[in-house]
């Protein structure tokens, strides 16, 4: 009896007490105790849980490390295609808006027929400016049809195959393109230079040129038809002792980068040879 | 004879890398010749027995091609070959030097050829602007294409005509 009485006052000592350490603890009296006791055991458990964490990961590393290579090689692989593509769609982007201006120009001119051609390469003679196109007599390529861009006149077709034609460009030392100045109505010739540069000449002294003005082709001789755009004047060279005038004339296009052009396909050039005379022996 | 029937897809291809990418590639208005080039190396190899052929194919596809009159190629290569032919029989123990003579000198033939053709055809052309405009860029071209054009057909012209050693018994 007295035993079990022991025990009741033993076990309600222990709730008291109990109860007494919580309700200190929930009031925060406790507090600087508590803290003394956890921040050792705190400071156990990070150590332990980084060793844990680093353990884990000397075990597993390898593992990823082989998967995060692969993974790696698979996305610059894809990279690299993406790249190659988005080359190859800038390109075509290109020549498509190369070909979009040439059809604006073509439906414009509703006039003319137009076959269009790549320029696929240069005369291998540093002294000839002429060009070689991808379209041929199969094409309704001939010989003498003038070639345009939308930017303005090319020259004209010089020689044809089957499958492909060289062209003259009007800058060319030989080419010869009748002219009119669109202001003044002046007509002349335009001569072309191996270094490119295009000269306008057969202008009288009297014609009053200004920088910028425009220069179309006129029709005269019917080598182009006329009213194609040429160039733009932009430098006149005017010596009182001389009978005609010259200027130098800008084309408007740009023949370094001449990438697509357009063969006017229903104009003939006339052929005046049978009309000039011949000396009689 | 397979020399002579490779010269067709060799100096085909020239043409076409020329037309295509060194006639655009321009120093002022100069610009290199692949076909030159190659003759001329061809041409100067120690066991190449003859360049004819070579010359004939290489001066027809650029005279095709080309604007200018078909025999101006012919005879400005049939020239600067030649030339290299000669300097390959005198004491050249330095085939690379060889090389550089005669691409300028086959350079400066070629173009005065093509300047005074051009000239009896009708085309204007001054002397002064055709050699500081496109004979004196093109000469720089030339002897800056001439090394790696030299290496191929040096090694092209090995493959075909292989040392002979003789082992005395």
């Amino acid at each position: 009896m007295k035993t079990l009485v022991s025990r009741f006052w033993q076990t309600a000592l222990v709730l008291i007490i109990a109860s007494g350490l919580i309700l200190l603890a929930l009031s925060g009296y406790l507090q600087p105790l508590l803290h003394g006791v956890m921040s050792p055991l705190v400071g156990i458990q990070q150590w332990v849980s980084s060793r844990y964490i680093a353990a884990y990961q000397f075990l597993t590393a390898p593992r990823d490390m082989a998967t995060l290579q692969q993974r790696n090689f698979e996305l610059e692989r894809q990279v690299a295609e993406l790249q190659a593509q988005v080359i190859e769609l800038q390109q075509q982007l290109r020549e498509a808006q190369v070909i979009y201006a040439l059809l604006d120009f073509a439906r414009a001119h509703p006039q003319n027929q137009y076959v269009a051609a790549n320029v696929i390469g240069r005369d291998p003679s540093p002294f000839l400016h002429y060009v070689i196109i991808d379209r041929g007599s199969d094409d309704g390529i001939r010989h003498g049809m003038p070639v345009v861009t939308n930017q303005g006149l090319v020259g004209r077709v010089d020689a044809v195959t089957a499958g492909a034609a060289r062209v003259q460009l009007i800058t060319d030392a030989s080419a010869i393109v009748n002219v009119r100045l669109q202001n003044s109505k002046v007509e002349g010739q335009t001569h072309g230079s191996i270094t490119g540069e295009i000269s306008l000449e057969m202008i009288p002294q009297d014609t009053v040129i200004q920088l910028g003005d425009l220069v179309l082709t006129s029709g005269l001789g019917g080598t182009y038809p006329p009213d194609i755009l040429v160039g733009q004047v932009s430098d006149i060279r005017k010596q009182p002792n001389q009978l005609f005038q010259t200027a130098v004339v800008q084309p408007v296009v740009d023949f370094s980068t001449l990438q697509a052009v357009l063969v006017i396909t229903n104009f003939r050039p006339i052929q005046l040879a049978p009309l000039i005379p011949t000396p009689i022996p | 004879m397979l020399a002579d029937w490779l010269a067709f897809p060799v100096l085909g291809g020239l043409l076409m890398i020329q037309t295509a990418i060194i006639s655009r590639l321009t120093l002022l208005n100069g610009s290199g010749d692949l076909i030159l080039l190659a003759l001329v190396a061809w041409a100067l190899h120690e066991r190449v027995r003859s360049a004819l052929v070579w010359v004939l194919v290489g001066g027809l596809l650029v005279g095709w091609i080309s604007g200018v009159p078909l025999l101006v190629p012919i005879i400005g290569y049939g020239l600067a070959v030649a030339l290299a032919r000669i300097i390959r029989r005198q004491v050249w123990q330095i085939p690379l030097l060889a090389m550089l003579f005669v691409t300028f000198w086959g350079t400066l033939m070629y173009h005065a050829l093509t300047i005074v053709t051009l000239q009896f055809s009708g085309t204007p052309l001054s002397w002064e602007n055709a050699l500081t405009h496109v004979t004196l860029p093109s000469l720089v071209l030339n002897v800056v294409l001439a090394f790696p054009v030299y290496a191929l057909l040096n090694d092209l012209a090995n493959w075909l005509y292989p040392e002979v050693v003789v082992k005395n018994a």
